[in-house]
């Protein structure tokens, strides 16, 4: 009997020459990047893409895709793509960071890139840790979490509040603006946010924000039950999910 | 719209900031990104008032991290992409222009040098040379042209767009607040008109064709996994610097033939230097200069062949020893007594100069 080795149908704008990614076993990242690959597919632009990654672990996705990619510093993707967008805005510019780069040390870039309403979109990958530098306490390590710098729990009077991200880029976005929260737990509506927030962006009607919340079962020390636990019944609970603003206001 | 900022050339009285903003018109720069900081804001505040009507673009950006990482957006793009800033923006400034190092990116800074450190005085220094010629957790793989005047201001803009986009190393024109806000006589010129061919730019995104399909996709990158992997991008980014560095390399001299003095000055300070060096000269004391132009790449042999027919050196800077530093590493190994008048944050005068230098011709002054 002839045996056919079955392989996961991969979009057509990954590069299959860096596969299989990089990314640890369990983590969200490549479902997140799948859901990206797929609407780069189907809106047929990856010929206009350039994609921008940041420092940590989003920096392995610096040749994921067939598409323009650059890796930039931590925190400041969002400015390289505001700087390409603004120069040329026929290429679709999408910066893609975690929350150490987002909600801390290039939280002012992302604040004022709203503010300004940048043609461009974000996406923001929420594992609730710095992975990459081994598992320390994040902007979105949540109240009680345990991480590397916080090994008793996440203590709100001493280490502040997790960043509620969508929330204050709504609160700050004016209107054109598309900003959500996904999660990998729920691929097809994640998927659907990243198109929407791609689409926002090629109709030119302002910034567009994706969180996506994620896992990180190498940092969270935790096997596949409790990861998928954790980043399906646990997260949305302090991070909730849905639309937070929508052109014309009609928020799912 | 569309018509040639500049005919031909013309004369005006201007500052220098607004020689800047002129200059970069004149070089066909696309986009400015910039944060303001004094000593520098007039160059902003020019580009925004000129740029509309030559359909040339502007963004204001939150601080210099951004105005810095914008520009290299720009340049990705293949545009001629500039800022500009200062002091504590400066020091900012190195974080993307770290990046630009690494990548090759061409990017072009303007810096109107204020005293420091820290927030210091907004009106002028020599203390950025360190900074601007060596910043960043890198090898000071930049060039970087030291003005003395509005003409050199508007010449070198015009210059450094031309070395970045030819040599790709990021390219810094090094100026100060006396400099950015006196106002002078300064030609401004088409460059066309005076033969200069602007080198042509280049996206490094987004160019014709499906990436993977029609061209390999553009993957920029400014991480490695292996410390040989690292190794091997710098050795050639090295290697290929110090091959190109006699092209860039400027540099002016006077008198230099057996000299019982040499001053050597840069920038503003020079235009001193050369007014005493000249007035002593002429009252038949054997003395010259020397003016390095590129601090970086630096002058080093032409320096040292100067040095090897004087009795003594003179370095004259608004620094603690800035360009001192500088001027040592490049003349390890000749046995030669340096004397020096460093004057942190503060202008020097011709006078001043000139008095340091009859004492240590006359052998006052050990």
């Amino acid at each position: 009997m002839e045996t056919k080795e079955i392989l996961p149908k991969m979009p057509k704008s990954w590069n299959p020459a860096s596969k299989p990614h990089k990314f640890c076993p369990g983590c969200g990242h490549g479902l997140v990047l799948k859901a990206l690959g797929q609407v780069i597919d189907e809106l047929n632009i990856q010929d206009r893409v350039v994609f921008g990654c940041d420092i940590g672990c989003s920096l392995l996705s610096w040749d994921f895709f067939n598409v323009d990619t650059v890796q930039t510093h931590h925190g400041r993707t969002t400015p390289v793509m505001v700087g390409i967008k603004r120069a040329n805005p026929d290429l679709i510019t999408i910066a893609y960071m975690g929350d150490g780069g987002g909600y801390a040390i290039g939280s002012q870039h992302l604040v004022n890139a709203a503010n300004r309403n940048d043609i461009i979109t974000a996406i923001l990958v929420n594992n609730t840790v710095y992975a990459m530098t081994g598992g320390q306490m994040a902007p979105t390590t949540m109240p009680g979490q345990k991480t590397e710098t916080t090994p008793y729990g996440r203590d709100i009077k001493e280490a502040g509040y997790p960043m509620l991200g969508p929330e204050m880029v709504a609160a700050i976005a004016h209107e054109g603006a598309y900003v959500a929260r996904g999660s990998i737990a729920k691929f097809r509506q994640l998927k659907t946010f990243i198109k929407k927030a791609i689409e926002n962006q090629m109709a030119g009607r302002g910034f567009s924000f994706i969180e996506a919340l994620s896992t990180c079962p190498t940092n969270w020390r935790t096997n596949a039950e409790k990861t998928w636990d954790f980043v399906e019944n646990i997260m949305p609970k302090y991070f909730p999910i849905g639309e937070y603003k929508v052109p014309g206001g009609k928020e799912e | 719209m569309g018509s040639k900022p500049i005919e031909g050339e013309r004369k005006v009285f201007m500052t220098g900031n607004e020689a800047v903003a002129w200059a970069a018109l004149a070089a066909g720069a696309d986009i400015m990104y910039g944060y303001p900081i004094t000593p520098q804001n007039e160059i902003m505040q020019y580009w925004t008032r000129l740029g509309p009507k030559y359909d040339k673009k502007f963004l204001q950006t939150e601080d210099e991290l951004s105005a810095g990482f914008t520009t290299i957006g720009g340049v990705l793009t293949g545009k001629r992409a500039f800022t500009a800033t200062a002091g504590p923006g400066n020091v900012l400034m190195q974080e993307p222009m770290s990046m630009a190092e690494a990548m090759r990116i061409p990017t072009v800074v303007v810096i109107q040098q204020r005293g420091g450190p820290s927030t210091g005085t907004v009106i002028y220094s020599q203390q950025e040379v360190t900074l601007t010629c060596f910043g960043g957790n890198g090898e000071g793989l930049r060039v970087v042209y030291s003005t003395s005047s509005h003409q050199d201001l508007f010449d070198y803009t015009i210059k450094a767009f031309n070395t970045a986009w030819k040599y790709r190393f990021p390219t810094f024109v090094l100026s100060d607040g006396y400099q950015a806000k006196m106002r002078e006589s300064v030609v401004i010129y088409d460059p066309e008109a005076r033969g200069i061919q602007m080198v042509p730019t280049e996206p490094y995104v987004g160019k014709a064709g499906t990436p993977g399909k029609d061209r390999p996709a553009a993957h920029l990158r400014n991480t490695y996994n292996i410390e040989e992997e690292l190794l091997e991008v710098l050795s050639k980014d090295i290697e290929e610097y110090e091959r190109v560095a006699p092209e860039i390399i400027e540099y002016d001299a006077y008198n230099t033939e057996n000299t019982d003095l040499l001053v050597i000055a840069h920038g503003v300070v020079f235009r001193s230097a050369a007014m005493a060096v000249k007035e002593l000269a002429s009252q038949g004391n054997k003395i010259g200069y020397f003016r390095p132009i590129t601090l970086r790449p630096f002058p080093k042999e032409q320096l040292r062949q100067a040095t090897q027919q004087a009795k003594q050196l003179l370095v004259v800077e608004s620094a603690y020893g800035q360009l001192l530093k500088i001027v040592k590493d490049n003349l390890y190994g000749l046995n030669i007594p340096i004397k020096t008048l460093l004057r942190p944050g503060v202008g020097i005068t011709p006078e001043e100069i000139a008095e340091k230098a009859k004492a240590l011709l006359a052998g006052k002054e050990a």
